[in-house]
């Protein structure tokens, strides 16, 4: 299979070559959601980084990055990579799962090499690789260091993200690492990854519980939201808030020794540049990768903040 | 009307608490209900938000809820002169995201160069103001001059706003700068007699609002604009200039709505103002405004904007229903309030 990829992609060079255009051996399209929030502005600034560092490190290969502002527009996006663009490698970060499966199936089909970052297909025969955050992990991490800093005792409130699957996950692993210590959970109610709305709801959570020990905001961006209500009731009871993600300016917080933003959780946009090495690598070497890499999500606190801190980075 | 509609006014009405006897005193109820509507979905929203959660009717939790619903507010009062004179604008949220954007960008630029940080928010605040009677004026020019549906050219606009605003973000946030952001914080923070600032200003844009709608010659020409164009015409009225002050007027409002939100988070972000066009069209509506056009009320508008944030904050006071179904819960009351308002046809 390797080598019939190899002797067409060879034949594809030469056949460009005649029709006096290069055609390069390896032609990556990296498909990744449009810069519509934190998050995701941070995955296109790492695409985009990337695939200037990977230009210069194996000459001839080309990286095509296209973002997409829905899943059908990724899917109609994948297509065109394929049809227009001719590329032997995709690396995609599905808009959403289902929708996209399908599309990013027929492409493998015809012969090109698939990395899915973070939002996994449906079927996973659709992909080559997987590369992916730890989402259990990243609010398991998060609920041992509530756990911690709170000596085992108290009441936290937690802002959930937009309704998904990996906000499940998430959850679900926050909470998995609360049993056993006496930790409360006096609601969760869904700020969806977003600053007003966590703003609003952290609002509301003041007003109905007099006394907040922790608040978990899982996301940097609903951290700020969260800070800006606490500061107008003017509340403090309140000995921690913890986002997550990675951003900048909250690793900036921790860094300096911020007195609330003690800690962050990674979940870091840069995963999109790791699975464009490590599928550039790869395919360079003409070797396999691994069916599935999870990068794991790490606790920043003051000692690890420097090395998690992209000054350049939009997030 | 039908009798079957009759028969479930009186129902309503006894819910709501009033026995209503005789035929003759329900049908005049009937046609006052149309009226107060919105108020009666209020009210009654309110007293179950009380019965669920004490802290509902605390002063802290009604002046959070109404300095929250002050954005939607003050751009609900724009849209409703869009509304009645026949049009509609669906990029207002996208608007007041680029506003903010580059209202921030413009003061974090001339904070090295002018030295007294007062005057920077002053002119800040101007610039946004300008910048959305500028939106407006485009909108207005490209509907009448350029005969564009009002849907098209705004549907248009939605995305341009907001893909500007995240190409300057870059993707992600633009932040205020320190100094700055602790200056501006008061105007949405800060309050004069115990009410928020923001609080007021939506009071004085609705009056203001009520006030052109119903004292102005101006105001009963959107009217006549939407109730009957062609007729609008033939009276001589200058359709194409109202059309476009109407739209500048909704730029304006959106410029206002955004000085008061910038100093909330100190920041914009892609996120920022997503769907506030649908819960502004919804106010208006809610409130008892046409979506056709011809009539309208600036009370109703104000009173349907501050009813969709007490749903929401209702839903977050108490956990009795699955998070996954709050956009149900907005969704039947938006229903039922419109029902209790429908106008006779």
């Amino acid at each position: 299979m390797k080598s019939v990829l190899r002797t067409l992609v060879a034949s594809c060079a030469i056949l460009g070559a005649a029709a006096s255009f290069a055609a390069d051996p390896v032609v990556m399209g990296v498909s990744i959601p449009a810069a519509t929030h934190g998050w995701t502005g941070g995955v296109v600034y790492w695409a985009n980084r990337t695939k200037g560092e990977l230009e210069k490190k194996y000459p001839g290969m080309k990286v095509i990055v296209k973002t997409a502002g829905s899943a059908a527009e990724q899917a109609n996006q994948v297509q065109d990579l394929q049809t227009v663009n001719k590329i032997n490698t995709l690396v995609i970060l599905p808009f959403e799962s289902a929708p996209l499966t399908q599309p990013v199936a027929q492409v493998k089909n015809k012969g090109v090499f698939v990395t899915v970052v973070d939002r996994g297909l449906t079927d996973t025969n659709a992909q080559s690789a997987y590369v992916a955050g730890d989402n259990p992990g990243f609010g398991k991490v998060a609920g041992e260091y509530v756990v911690k800093t709170l000596g085992g005792k108290g009441d936290v409130v937690i802002l959930r993200g937009i309704p998904t699957v990996i906000d499940n996950q998430r959850v679900d692993g926050f909470n998995e690492a609360l049993k056993g210590s006496e930790v409360k959970v006096l609601d969760a109610k869904h700020g969806n990854w977003n600053r007003d709305d966590a703003f609003k709801v952290m609002q509301d959570f003041l007003t109905r519980f007099k006394h907040i020990d922790a608040v978990w905001a899982s996301d940097d961006d609903m951290a700020v939201g969260v800070q800006k209500a606490i500061a107008q009731a003017k509340r403090t009871d309140i000995k921690l808030v913890l986002g997550g993600a990675g951003s900048k300016d909250y690793i900036k917080k921790v860094m300096d020794g911020d007195k609330i933003v003690s800690a962050d959780v990674t979940y870091s946009p840069s995963m999109i540049a790791d699975a464009m090495n490590l599928t550039a690598e790869a395919r360079a070497a003409g070797k396999d990768m691994p069916a599935t890499t999870i990068i794991p999500s790490v606790l920043i606190t003051k000692d690890n903040a420097a090395k998690y801190y992209h000054k350049d980075s939009p997030f | 009307m039908q009798p079957a509609l009759i028969e479930a006014d009186t129902k309503m009405n006894t819910e709501a608490g009033n026995t209503v006897t005789t035929q003759e005193s329900t049908r005049d109820w009937v046609r006052r209900l149309h009226g107060i509507g919105p108020i009666a979905g209020l009210v009654l929203l309110c007293i179950g938000g009380t019965l669920l959660n004490g802290d509902f009717a605390t002063v802290d939790n009604i002046l959070n809820v109404l300095t929250r619903t002050a954005f939607i507010g003050i751009i609900a009062v724009g849209m409703s002169f869009v509304i009645i004179s026949g049009g509609i604008d669906l990029s207002v949220g996208s608007m007041a995201a680029l506003i903010a954007g580059a209202m921030i960008l413009m003061m974090n630029a001339i904070a090295e160069s002018v030295t007294s940080p007062v005057l920077v928010v002053l002119l800040g605040i101007g610039f946004a103001l300008l910048l959305g009677a500028l939106f407006g004026l485009a909108h207005g020019l490209l509907i009448t001059k350029g005969r564009i549906e009002p849907f098209i050219v705004t549907l248009g606009t939605l995305g341009i706003f907001r893909a500007y605003l995240t190409y300057f973000a870059n993707g992600g946030a633009i932040t205020l700068d320190g100094t700055l952001s602790e200056i501006y914080s008061p105007v949405y923070y800060a309050s004069i007699l115990g009410v928020p600032i923001p609080i007021w200003v939506f009071l004085v844009v609705a009056l203001l609002g009520g006030l052109i709608l119903n004292r102005t010659r101006y105001g009963r020409y959107v009217q006549a604009i939407g109730s009957n164009e062609q007729v609008a015409r033939y009276a001589a009225v200058d359709v194409d200039r109202i059309k476009i002050l109407t739209y500048m007027l909704l730029g304006i409002c959106v410029g206002i709505a955004t000085v008061l939100y910038v100093p909330r988070l100190g920041s914009a972000s892609p996120t920022t103002g997503l769907l506030w066009e649908l819960e502004a069209i919804a106010a208006v509506i809610v409130g008892g405004t046409a979506l056709k056009g011809g009539e309208g009320r600036i009370a109703g508008t104000v009173i349907g904007a501050i009813l969709l944030s007490v749903i929401g904050n209702i839903l977050n006071l108490t956990s009795i229903i699955s998070v996954y179904l709050n956009a149900a819960v907005q969704g039947i009351v938006i229903i039922i309030v419109a029902f209790l308002q429908r106008s006779r046809r």
